[in-house]
Order: structure tokens, then sequence, then C-alpha cells
């Protein structure tokens, strides 16, 4: 492989090997995971849509860095990354995606539906902002119970258009809720560019009518994500109510699968990947650190790889659900209440 | 080791497409991310990226081919420092089909549906002990002692919407609920259906179990992406690992004067959804009780209640915790000669109807159904079994109705006990004019009633 120079920054902070070692591990899962993913797409092995997040890694892995246990997190149809990002199991989300057994909706929900209240993961939406208010609701329970805990509710630039936003924006800064809004500004809702979709492209100054403050955030630098992340979380769980992080990223790939992306050019695209991948800075930072080998991170690349194509033969290997589950979990008859 | 690279479906419909153009060459060098090829589907032309790293071996498939099958080894890619007769084995190799279908075992055979159990037994026992002191309550009172008691049982019921906490309900339905229980459990909302009907299944979701109200259900279109996608799919759709444990509530229908925007009735919008469950009482006695039901229900239920019902006094039963079960109609009147089936406010037209007709010595069986979802159709069954005749009554509109539901559940249960086609009562099939006059006619009328009961006799 023809070694591309990294030329990607990010800024430079009192960073532990270990931490940096983690986001990039995680990051790495992500990416890996999802071309894995692309790969059993193109084989028929997933179907529908699958909505894949390369490119926005850091966002969530940056994020999560600032979670603690009980913390929740909802996001909407591309979703992958935030399940691995919060603990879920590779091989679940990967068979949710194939439709077998062994997924975490046991394959009654798919690549946008997908759930796990032990890791606190609300889904997975496949409406695009309706887990915006939904999210508002999981912190609004946490407020009834008043529990200490944060809500993360992910959602993208083309969502923060929706008018249920602003519905939510209002109530959950009138109410003092503590959920952070996060907005992973890609810049392209489905084919069109935010230029051509959003009045003010300062989406992070939308809750200022609201009084909720908010920040725009470089999403390709793991760091600065975490930072912000850490300034929101503090503000949230002090009882000030909701902030807004609008992370400026990018995506690699369509919208979904069969998206030819005809809407911007392949330079575009390659150039971001040249100079401003997340997963290149990180790498980089460990290497000109001093803090890992060449050798150190290709022995995290096969663990990876060796990660992602487990979940991939679990995912084709788990049987298909039994037919007697299309009739199950249409009614609760006692839903689990949480601790 | 050599692995093939296959022509990739590209859309969830694909299954052939024309391999345009080869971006690579063998002997090249790819990495992850690199375009390799463009493919034209019947819908676009798209880039086809690597998923790994190596050397392109082999070019199996020629740019300009057309008609590809997807899985079809369109190239050969080497790991690095791989030479070409790793290649062999590969191409002895028959491409690999996925294994998405698999034989079905004949156990496998699907199974029709869950319900379609052996016959269920009609549940005829009374709602209430023979000797239990009643007292006269409005619709309104009984509805909020419901919610009242159900809220003292249990700290996570809660009930927010719009006017209900300091104003005392837009209908008084919530009069006195602020003072006993607080301004946190009892949430006056901006007016914005979308967003508070989100935030209340969201909350349910983390395990709290809101009372949406909705000023009236004719708001509620505002909100019914999370009353259906949200609310009553997500148990669904995560294997039954979460749902929403909460009441959408609100009257439902027409009122008087409001026009076509305030006087829709949703009872066979809500009635066709799985996952949500559908009341709506006629009663004072079943608002109080199929209330309390309702908040215990771990599920979505939609409470569909009559403003003009508010109002209207019954008896209800004096008891600490009187419920009413989901899916068991109430028999207000037994009769012979015709069943006639209705629920909420169409219950005032059938029970006038049936006074009148039992003057003409026509008797009429009476069923309230009380719910929509579960459905008690054993009891239209059985009754019809005996009358041979049945009119069903309600005030929404005849296009897909609940009657129409209704009659085609006789028709494939009870077709050889009918003497008479069934006769559906329905609102008019138009919107809710304001006048006087034709606000009348668009509502189903006794007069129709009585109409179709003698049709469907032959009087």
């Amino acid at each position: 492989m023809a070694a591309k120079k990294p030329s990607a920054k990010t800024t430079s902070s009192n960073v532990s090997a270990e931490e940096l070692m983690t986001y990039y591990r995680e990051m790495l899962l992500i990416r890996r995971f999802e071309e894995k993913a692309g790969q059993l797409y193109g084989m028929g092995l997933i179907g529908g849509f699958c909505h894949l997040y390369i490119g926005q890694e850091a966002v969530v892995v940056g994020l999560e860095a600032t979670a603690e246990e009980g913390d929740k997190r909802i996001t909407s149809y591309r979703d992958h990354g935030h399940m691995l990002a919060c603990g879920m199991d590779p091989n679940g989300v990967m068979a949710e995606l194939t439709g077998r057994e062994g997924g975490y909706s046991k394959g009654k929900g798919g690549s946008m539906h997908m759930f796990s209240k032990e890791k606190h993961f609300y889904g997975g939406h496949g409406i695009v902002a309706a887990q915006v208010p939904l999210g508002a609701g999981l912190a609004f329970a946490d407020k009834y119970k008043d529990n200490g805990r944060v809500t993360f509710t992910y959602f993208g630039d083309g969502a923060a258009n929706q008018g249920q936003v602003y519905e939510t924006f209002n109530m959950a800064a009138l109410w003092q809720l503590p959920c952070i809004f996060v907005i992973e500004n890609n810049q392209y809702a489905m084919g069109t560019s935010q230029q051509r979709s959003t009045s003010s492209a300062e989406i992070y100054e939308r809750g200022k009518a609201f009084g909720i403050p908010g920040e725009a955030v470089d999403g390709m630098d793991v760091l600065a994500v975490k930072a912000a992340g850490e300034t929101a979380v503090k503000h949230c769980r002090s009882g000030k109510g909701p902030y807004i992080l609008e992370i400026k990223t990018y995506r690699y790939r369509g919208h979904s699968m069969s998206d030819p992306a005809k809407y911007r050019t392949r330079e575009e695209v390659q150039k971001i990947r040249d100079e401003r991948d997340p997963i290149e800075a990180v790498r980089t930072l460990l290497l000109t650190g001093k803090h890992a080998s060449e050798d150190d991170l290709k022995a995290v690349d096969k663990e990876i790889k060796a990660i992602v194509n487990e979940s991939a033969e679990f995912a084709k290997d788990s049987p298909e659900p039994h037919l007697d589950e299309l009739w199950t979990d249409i009614y609760a008859d006692t839903i689990p209440q949480e601790a | 080791m050599a692995t093939e690279i296959l022509m990739p479906a590209l859309s969830p419909t694909m299954e052939e497409g024309t391999l345009a153009k080869w971006l690579v060459k063998e002997g090249d060098t790819v990495s992850s991310g690199d375009i390799m090829a463009e493919i034209e589907t019947d819908k676009a032309t798209m880039e086809f990226e690597a998923t790994d790293e190596g050397v392109i071996g082999k070019i199996l498939i020629a740019e300009g081919t057309e008609g590809v099958k997807v899985n079809t080894a369109i190239a050969v890619l080497l790991e690095e420092g791989e030479d070409a007769s790793a290649m062999d084995d590969v191409a002895e190799k028959p491409a690999e089909t996925p294994k998405t279908e698999k034989k079905e075992e004949p156990s496998q055979a699907a199974p029709t549906e869950g319900k379609k159990q052996p016959k269920p037994q009609v549940d005829t026992s009374p709602d209430w002990p023979q000797g239990t002191k009643l007292k006269q309550q409005t619709v309104r009172e009984a509805l909020r002692d419901g919610m009242s008691e159900e809220m003292r049982r249990d700290e996570d019921v809660f009930i927010m919407g719009e006017e209900v906490a300091e104003y005392q309900g837009a209908y008084k339905i919530t009069q006195g609920m602020l003072d006993e229980f607080g301004a946190k459990r009892v949430i006056d909302t901006p007016i914005t259906e979308h967003g508070f009907a989100g935030i209340g299944v969201g909350a349910a979701f983390a395990g709290l179990k809101p009372i949406v109200e909705f000023m009236t259900f004719n708001f509620a279109m505002q909100a019914i992406d999370h009353i259906i996608n949200s609310a009553a799919k997500t148990l669904y759709m995560s294997g039954g690992q979460m749902g929403a444990p909460m009441v959408f509530r609100g009257p439902n229908g027409a009122a008087a004067r409001v026009g076509a925007q305030h006087s829709q009735d949703y009872a066979a919008w809500y009635m066709q959804i799985p996952g949500l469950k559908v009341a709506m009482p006629y009663c004072a006695s079943d608002y109080k009780g199929l209330i309390k039901t309702a908040i215990r229900d771990p599920n979505p239920v939609i409470f569909l209640e009559n403003e003009i019902l508010y109002g209207r006094s019954f008896d209800v039963p004096d008891l600490d915790d009187y419920t009413v079960p989901f899916g068991k109609a109430r028999i207000w009147r037994e009769g012979d000669d015709v069943t006639i089936v209705s629920f909420g406010i169409g219950m005032t037209y059938a029970l006038e109807a049936a006074e009148k007709l039992a003057e003409e010595g026509i008797m009429a069986e009476v069923i309230d159904l009380r719910t929509l979802r579960p459905m008690d159709t054993p009891a239209i069954i059985k009754s019809v079994k005996k009358t041979n005749r049945l009119v069903t009554v309600e005030e929404g509109w005849p296009q897909g109705s609940v009657g129409s539901y209704i009659s085609s559940v006789v028709m494939q249960e009870a077709f050889d006990y009918l003497d008479a086609p069934v006769i559906n009562c329905t609102g008019k099939d138009v919107p809710m004019p304001y006048a006087a006059n034709l606000e009348k006619h668009a509502l189903i009328t006794v007069a129709e009633v009585i109409d179709a009961v003698k049709n469907v006799t032959y009087k």
C-alpha cells in the first residue's frame, strides 16, 4: 500500500498516549466495520437502506469519551458508529444489518432501527429529526428522576431544518432539560448542500432565540470534539439546561449505499480524505509524539480487522429469525423498567 | 490470500449492471476507499470503491460489459507481496453465492396469525359485583378521578398537554390536579403537538408513564408521526427491548358547530395500527375503568373521548380501584331481533333508536365495544348468531370505517347466520359543515339507525 502522507492536523494538548490509542482504535473500528458493511451490502447480504458513517468517526468517539455510565444517546438512521462507540457488540450490530436472529433487534429492525437498553442507546430512528424530541424526552425522564444523567441527541444538518427541532429547543430550554443537541453537520442533506438548503450557515446559533448556548466544533479533530463535549456535558449536568454542539464533519460515502453522489466532485471528497481525515490525524499524533510505532499501529489494525471479520462471519452464520418472530413484540405484557 | 472482487449490488433492487469503466489496471496498488470502477445501473452511474488493500492481480470482466450479474467475480485482488500464482486457487473456485435465502424447514410454515386461537370465549361477567354502591358522576369527573387515582398509585405517571395545569384543562378534565400533584407532574406545554408528543414518547422509552393530552385529536395530526412511527412501532423494531408505556388522550369527533377542521372522528385511523391499543368509551364508569387500565397498560394507548359526553352523568361504582379490561364489550340491552354495535358517542344514537324500536315491538341487542383494538369480535359474532341481523353505528366517515371492518369479520365468521346484509350507519362522506342544519345531517341520526334496523329486519 502506498502510504499517504498524512497532513491532517489536530489540536495539541496534554493528551496521554493511552487516550490517543483508544480514540485511534475506536475510530478505526467504526471505519473498518463500515467498510465491511459496504462490502456485505455489495454482496447482497445487507438489504434496504444502509447509511455509512465513514468520515464522521471523530464526532461520536470524541463525545463518547465524555459520557458517564447511565448517560443516554439517540440518533438518526446513520447509527452504526454510535452503537460501536457506546460499546455495543459489533457482532450484534452486523447481524442486525444482515437481518439475522443474532442482531440487536432479532433482525426485525435493520440498519436504521437498532436499540440497546443495556448501553442506553435509544435508536436508530428512520424519520429525519424524530429523534430530537425523543431525545429531549429521555432527558425529561432524567430530570424527572433527578438522576444527574445527560442525553446526547444526535441529528444532521438536514434534520436541523425540521420544525420539530425548534419545538424541542423551546421546551428543552423552558424546562432546562439535560440534553446535548449534537448537530453532525456533514454538509449535505442527502444530495442537497447546506448552502442550497439552509438560510444561515451557522446552525449552532439557532439556539440563541431560545437562550441555548451553542458552539461550532471541528469534527475532524477528535480532541476538539472531546473538549467541546466536556463543556457541554458540564453545562447540562450542572442543571443549566440544554447545549448545542454543531460539529462540522464530512461523510466520504454517499448518503446511502445507492447514492451515486453526483452533487459533489470526487476531488472534494479526496481533498478531505487526504488533508483532514480524523483517523490519520490521530495516527500522526501517535507517531510524531513517539507514543506508538508503525508496528504498534499495524498490530491495532490487525486486531480491528479480526473483530470486524468475526462480526461479518457471525452476521452470515446467524440464522434468519424464526417465522414465529413475525408475531412477537407487537405488544408488551410487561416492560422491564430501568433500575 | 488472493480474493475475488465481486460485482456489487449498489441499490436495494439492483440485480445486474454494466461495468462501464475500470479506473485501475492490473498491477495497480489500491487501498480502502480508492475508486476502482464505474458501474452503471438503470438509475445511475456509481463509483465502486475498494474495501481492502492490495494489488489488482487480474481483471476478469472487461469494461463496457453489460448485464453483469451481482456477485459475479470481476477482478482478483492480491495481498501485498503475493504473486500471480496465488490467483490459481481463486480461479478454480466457483463464485460464492451468499446465503441470504435458506431452505425453509416444513415446520417453518408461516404461522397465519398468532391470534387465530380456537374459539375465544365471550366474557359476559358483570363489570361490578351485584350490590355495589353506585354514585352519579359526569364523564368529566370520572375521567379525572381515574387519572388521579393512578397518579397516586404510581409516581412515574404524569400528565402533559396544553392548558392541563394552571387553566385546569381546556375542557376542565384536569380540574384540581395541579393542586394535588404539583407542577412536576401536571405540566402545561406550549402549543406544539409534534414536539411534546415526541418528548412524551422519549420519556416513555426511558421508563416514565406519560399521559399526553391533546386539546382535541384534530391537533394530534400534527403529532401522528410520533404516535405511530415512534410510539407504536418501537417495541417491534427493538426486538422487544423498549416501548412506549403511555396514553394519548383527548376529545375526538364532532363537538358542535366547530366546522371541518375540529370535528373529525379518528377511531378508524388509530384502530388500524398494530402496536397501538384504542379505547373509545361511552359512559362514565367506562371512562374511569378504562383510563385506569390504559395508564397501567405497558403499550401506547389511544384514548378517544367526546366533548359532548363530558357533561353527561352516569352510574359509577363506588369502589376503591375500579378497572375495566380492554377487549371486553358491554351489552347495554338484550334483544332477539337485531344486533346494533356501536362505541363512544355512537352509543347515544344506538340506545335511543333501540328504545324507540322497542316501542314498535322490535327488540334490539345493543353492544358497546368500549375498545376498538383489541376488539371484542366474539361478542358481536355471538349476538349475530342469535339475532341474524347487524347494524353498526359510528360518527366517522363510511369508507374504511370501523363498521366496514366489523362487516368483514361477521361475513367471514358468521356468514351463514346472516338473514340480511349488514348496514353501516356512519357520518356522511363530507367534511363537517358549519351551518347548524347541515351539521345535523352530516352526522348520523337516530332516524337513520331506526331505518337501517327496519331494513335488515324487513319491517
